[in-house]
């Protein structure tokens, strides 16, 4: 036991006495929750149009100004010219072409069917999605609009009617950054500590001082020991951290029980701290540490669900993904922080976090040699 | 030259030599593109629901059958009672509950009114906003079916998307992940692989080489400019081949835009290690300050748009954003030089301030 002491001693040290590194620990993972949570959003804002109207006349407008009142969109041209407009989309300025063809009120009148054409920028295929949603359902409000003006309500009576009542729990605002803080927390401490624990014993082994600590007495679980923990604890340091700041700056509501966010906290971080010590003892030098984790990381965090839902994902990548730790925590997060879970509701996810904690240090154990 | 020439060389050896490090340079790629076609869409599929039937007359099954043949939906559970939905809420596994009021075919036949109650698990807002707009929309397309003779007058729209007609998500991707592999590559990869010569010690031999400052940096570099450009290559060759993303415009351009971004990055790269002395600070500083702010504030995946206004500023200097504007313009949109000169000034001009401060910076003397 005194010779874990003596190397946990050692290890915090090393890490306060590096002036570099204390900054990097603690202020920056801070910096970049505020900035990221704000920058990670689907609310559509200014959705920029431009308005081609061919047509000019008094339902035409009305149906422009209809669009000009919404909070979503920002009429930045009005033009004759639809190639006019086109040159601003190719040029980023314009996102979504509004074209009322001329005519447009007379065929409404004789033919019952008049066509509005939306040119959408596709790029990004989310965001084109959304527009195309928006436009469509004011379109919608629009003809019904049209029916209670042009016509007299007894041919309106006869018609069925499904009243729709909808409702959003746990987030009735639909705020989305009570759903980015737990997500990008995870991720914050995730990056922390698999990095400080990824590059620790591998950079041991290039400045030559693991050949030191080899020829001691210590024994292999004592040293992997002494290196998990001090990283642990700063690890959750930061995740207490960064939870108060979710809760003091962004006000995320903190339904469940934090305990249950620490435990699960305590053996995630286990998980990623082996991970990392794993890394680092079948790695030559740092550099390659650092490709390594960053190789995983990268695929951990996009399949975890953080920014793109896991539902989506075809079978076997859902299936590929119980092997992402990342995945699970996250969930547990979400689902004990936003909606209250209790013990029952994660123990699934948890106990998969403990299978993993188990498998994950037997094996920085076992691979870790005490020959250079 | 000669010199030169053996430097870069002994520079090559080491990069060759570590095929772990290589294999991971040409493997990230690869799969990430993978990844980006196959697996991440933000298209959502396969939604559980649970239903909660008060009346359980045809009209409702009608309805329901209809939800859950959409593609969208797949029936969790039949819920019994409002107790449930709290409980299924939040064992997590259902996203939606869409209830049918008491008596529901009777009152939509005598009063024409029938109520429905859509629930959105909203602690995934974005999710629920979606899944709650497409059963709003199988609701009145299903009213619409009922009503069809009556209703007589309409607009209909009639939607074009441009750029990506088949709304593929990797078209978004491919742009942004060569952005962010080549700033690993040239910003990374540099400022490690000099600060590790300092940490090694062996810069100080450098230095006191016939070599000048200046060759051993470009030196350095020279090598990483190669794999950062061969990846490039890759990511353009399997984006257009596997998932079929064009390249509209120039290749040419294409590839001198993608030559000045490694250069910027190369540069910042230099930069990181003239001011760090170890590895680990400067992968930590590229890592944490270089990659997130690329993936996350350059509209790789979240528009800049939509952020609040201060961090839009801190969008508009970040390189890779430019970057990103750029290949999309020319891949996608296939528009030539003049559309982009702008913003291959900014490349240029962040490049030009990167190695002035390296320059000013660089010390002959170590320690």
């Amino acid at each position: 036991m005194r010779t874990i002491l003596y190397i946990i001693q050692k290890e915090f040290l090393q890490i306060f006495r590096n002036k570099g590194m204390l900054p990097i620990i603690f202020v920056v993972p801070i910096v970049q929750l505020l900035i990221l949570v704000n920058a990670a959003t689907f609310e559509m804002k200014h959705i920029k149009v431009s308005v081609v109207d061919m047509d000019l006349s008094s339902s035409s407008r009305k149906l422009i100004s209809k669009y000009e009142g919404s909070p979503f969109y920002e009429i930045v041209q009005t033009t004759f010219s639809y190639d006019q407009a086109m040159d601003q989309m190719q040029r980023g300025k314009v996102d979504v072409i509004i074209r009322i063809p001329n005519g447009f009120e007379r065929k409404l009148v004789k033919e019952n069917l008049s066509k509005v054409q939306f040119v959408i920028n596709a790029i990004n295929q989310s965001v084109a999605g959304l527009s195309s949603a928006y436009c469509s359902s004011i379109l919608i409000d629009f003809n019904r609009e049209l029916l209670q003006d042009w016509l007299n309500p007894s041919k309106l009576a006869g018609l069925k009617n499904i009243q729709t009542d909808y409702s959003y729990w746990y987030n009735p605002k639909l705020n989305y950054k009570t759903y980015m803080v737990p997500g990008i927390l995870v991720l914050l401490v995730t990056i922390i500590g698999l990095l400080l624990s990824g590059m620790n014993i591998v950079r041991e082994k290039e400045i030559g001082t693991i050949e030191q600590i080899n020829v001691t007495p210590i024994r292999k679980i004592q040293f992997i020991a002494g290196k998990l923990t001090p990283f642990w604890i700063i690890a959750m340091f930061e995740l207490a951290f960064g939870l108060s700041i979710g809760k003091l700056v962004f006000d995320i509501p903190t339904v469940g029980n934090l305990w249950l966010i620490f435990l699960s906290g305590g053996v995630y971080l286990f998980v990623i701290l082996s991970v990392g010590l794993l890394v680092s003892t079948v790695t030559n030098n740092q550099q390659q540490a650092m490709l390594v984790s960053f190789f995983f990381l990268i695929i951990f965090i996009l399949m975890s669900g953080l920014f793109t839902s896991i539902e989506s994902m075809p079978h076997w990548a859902q299936e590929m993904d119980r092997l992402n730790p990342l995945m699970y925590f996250i969930k547990i997060m979400r689902m004990v922080l936003l909606k209250g879970s209790t013990f029952d509701d994660i123990s699934q996810l948890f106990y998969s976090l403990v299978v993993f904690a188990i498998v994950m240090s037997s094996l920085a154990v076992w691979r870790y040699r005490k020959v250079a | 030259m000669k010199r030169f020439l053996g430097f870069v060389v002994k520079e090559f050896y080491h990069i060759f030599r570590d095929y772990r490090t290589l294999m991971i340079l040409f493997g990230i790629p690869a799969i990430q593109l993978l990844l980006f076609g196959y697996v991440i869409t933000s298209e959502i599929r396969d939604a559980r629901i649970a239903i909660f039937d008060q009346s359980k007359d045809e009209v409702t099954r009608k309805i329901s059958e209809k939800v859950l043949s959409s593609g969208y939906f797949i029936l969790d559970k039949n819920l019994s009672s409002t107790k449930e939905i709290e409980q299924v809420f939040r064992q997590g596994n259902v996203k939606l509950v869409l209830i049918f009021g008491p008596d529901f075919s009777k009152n939509l036949d005598k009063t024409g009114n029938a109520k429905v109650q859509i629930i959105g698990d909203a602690s995934d807002p974005n999710t629920a906003n979606i899944l709650v707009n497409y059963i709003q929309g199988i609701l009145s397309n299903y009213l619409l079916s009922l009503n069809a003779e009556k209703i007589p007058m309409q607009i209909v729209p009639e939607v074009r998307m441009m750029y990506n007609s088949e709304m593929k998500g990797v078209f978004m991707f491919v742009p942004g992940l060569m952005a962010m592999l080549l700033m690993l590559i040239s910003a990374l990869m540099t400022s490690l692989s000099i600060t590790r010569e300092k940490e090694l010690g062996t810069m100080e031999l450098l230095l006191v080489s016939p070599l000048k400052p200046a060759q051993i940096i470009i030196g350095k570099v020279f090598p990483y400019v190669f794999l950062a450009f061969l990846d490039a290559c890759i990511i353009i060759i399997l984006g257009n081949t596997v998932f079929g993303v064009p390249v509209v415009g120039s290749v040419a351009l294409l590839l001198f835009e993608s030559l000045l971004f490694i250069c910027m990055a190369l540069s910042l790269g230099i930069l990181i290690s003239t001011i760090t002395s170890s590895q680990q600070i400067a992968m930590m500083l590229s890592l944490v300050a270089l990659m997130l702010p690329t993936i996350l504030l350059s509209g790789f995946i979240f528009p800049v748009e939509n952020m609040p206004v201060v961090l839009q500023w801190f969008c508009h200097i970040m390189p890779p954003k430019y970057y990103i504007t750029i290949i999309k313009s020319i891949m996608l949109q296939g528009n030539g030089f003049s559309y982009i000169a702008f913003e291959t000034g900014i490349l240029a001009g962040f490049t030009m301030l990167f190695i002035f401060l390296s320059v000013k910076k660089f010390k002959v003397r170590l320690g």
